[in-house]
């Protein structure tokens, strides 16, 4: 069982030290990684899905429970606890979706009755974070960007169940980003978003700040934040209905943007 | 001095995965040498010589199949990289045909495969999977947690024995764990065998002869230093 990931004694790419030099994530965390294109987000992340031990640029030491991880991680990638979702991250199989599903669960889950729940909990999950529902007959590749993405996270939470999931800037292709984070955290992991979205960093528990390589600070999400993270989300739904307007060819007037402060 | 021998199919990552292993292997001290072999074009020889100024060689199988090209000149080659007083060779082959493998007893042998060909493919590739040490899996971050999780399970089903090795080829991670495979490799013998079984054929290693070198063999022969160019004929 795990119960914390440590991030230990880091430094920049200036060789600056992190300025904490221990970090421990607890089982249950949501946690954000922010910081501006180029500032090392998805090298932080690498180091963790490395289990960096001093050999990467950072220098960082990645501890599973405190102690170094168990070779098996490495040795068995079966064994290994961590599911990784990038911006790049996508399904190349052109299975129809059900067939794909049970290809993947069956490697997953012997039982039999598990294993059908496994996936139709995978598939209302995915329907949850997406307006448009995915047909169990549909061809994998003719899912959306936003349908893919959606499975991919159900997917990677549910039928992989990794104890630690990584999602790098996963924010872009539509999906209800307030509507996955409630829905996420009803499975006790530890998710850790890199991501350049308000949204996402407000309603994590807390967040990573990096610059230049280094970790700067890290923030705990305040009661004022946790409450603006509702405006803040009531702002973003506002733009995207309006970018769903014009997409669609229709007139915008201020009444949408009425109850904004 | 130890061998490894890398195959894999054609834009997997071979010479990503290898430039890391090099870099790797120089950093901790080893003098390394590599030996290129391809049908009829390549140029990692230059790209490795300039970048790590170590010893490298290319050979073009032509109208012998890599892995047969493979079989001759390897002992040729051992001579050569001892030569150059390296404490490695690396050979990396195309190991176009799937029903042999390049791999000899005594050298470690090394398989790059991209997890982006296809949850299927390790079903596909035979010996050349089957008879390996170790399955590099590459482009992990470009495909499904799901498809990298059954690309794993069936690499396992054809390969109970292979270790696998999932990396990021363009950013060097996971390569440190093939670098200690290398370097806890035993070094090679004077005379090595080819490791598992030809396939039925005509030439002196479709009908079974294992030793490696030219000298061992009648019939389609080649040293590394007689270099033709391929054309088809």
């Amino acid at each position: 069982m795990i119960d914390t990931i440590t991030i230990l004694n880091g430094h920049g790419r200036s060789g600056e030290a992190d300025a904490v030099p221990r970090l421990d994530l607890k089982m249950g965390d949501v946690v954000s990684i922010v910081g501006p294109t180029g500032s090392g987000k998805t090298t932080f992340i690498n180091d963790i899905e490395l289990f960096a031990d001093a050999n990467t640029p950072t220098g960082r030491r990645i501890l599973i429970n405190g102690e170094r991880p168990p070779t098996e991680y490495r040795d068995d990638p079966a064994r290994n606890p961590i599911a990784l979702i990038t911006q790049h991250t996508t399904f190349l199989s052109d299975l129809p979706v059900n067939e794909f599903l049970h290809t993947h669960a069956r490697i997953r889950i012997t039982n039999l009755v598990e294993r059908e729940t496994a996936i139709e909990r995978t598939l209302s999950f995915a329907n949850q974070l997406t307006g448009e529902p995915i047909a169990l007959e549909s061809r994998m590749t003719e899912l959306s960007g936003g349908q893919t993405r959606a499975l991919l996270i159900a997917d990677a939470t549910i039928i992989c169940n990794t104890p630690i999931v990584l999602l790098d800037e996963v924010e872009n292709a539509g999906i209800h980003r307030t509507r996955a984070l409630e829905l996420l955290r009803q499975y006790r992991k530890i998710f850790i978003f890199v991501t350049h979205d308000p949204r996402i960093a407000l309603l994590s528990d807390y967040r990573i700040v990096m610059q230049r390589g280094r970790i700067t600070q890290v923030l705990h999400t305040d009661a004022e934040e946790r409450k603006m993270a509702t405006v803040v989300s009531h702002l973003d739904d506002v733009l995207s209905n309006l970018r769903d307007k014009i997409r669609f060819g229709e007139r915008v007037t201020s009444v949408e943007l009425e109850g904004l402060a | 001095m130890k061998l490894a021998i890398c195959a894999g199919p054609a834009t997997t990552g071979k010479t990503a995965v290898l430039r890391h292993i090099i870099r790797k292997l120089k950093d901790s001290g080893q003098r390394v040498a590599f030996l290129k072999i391809d049908v009829q074009y390549a140029e990692e020889d230059e790209q490795f010589a300039r970048e790590f100024g170590i010893p490298t060689r290319k050979v073009y199988s032509g109208e012998l199949c890599p892995d047969h090209c493979n079989v001759m000149v390897l002992g040729d080659a051992m001579q050569w990289a001892r030569k150059a007083g390296s404490d490695v060779l690396l050979v990396e082959t195309a190991g176009l045909c799937l029903r042999c493998s390049p791999y000899v007893d005594g050298g470690l042998g090394m398989i790059v495969l991209e997890a982006t060909s296809g949850m299927n493919l390790p079903l596909k590739v035979g010996p050349m999977l089957s008879l390996a040490d170790i399955a590099v899996v590459t482009k992990i971050d470009r495909v499904s947690q799901a498809e990298r999780e059954v690309f794993r399970a069936r690499i396992q089903d054809v390969a109970p024995g292979v270790r696998i090795r999932e990396v990021n080829a363009l950013y060097g991670i996971g390569i440190d764990p093939l670098v200690d495979h290398i370097r806890a490799t035993p070094d090679a013998e004077e005379s090595m065998l080819l490791r598992g079984n030809p396939p039925v054929g005509t030439c002196t290693i479709c009908v079974g002869k294992k030793e490696i070198g030219w000298q061992s063999h009648f019939g389609v022969v080649r040293a590394l230093d007689n270099q033709t160019f391929y054309r088809g004929e």
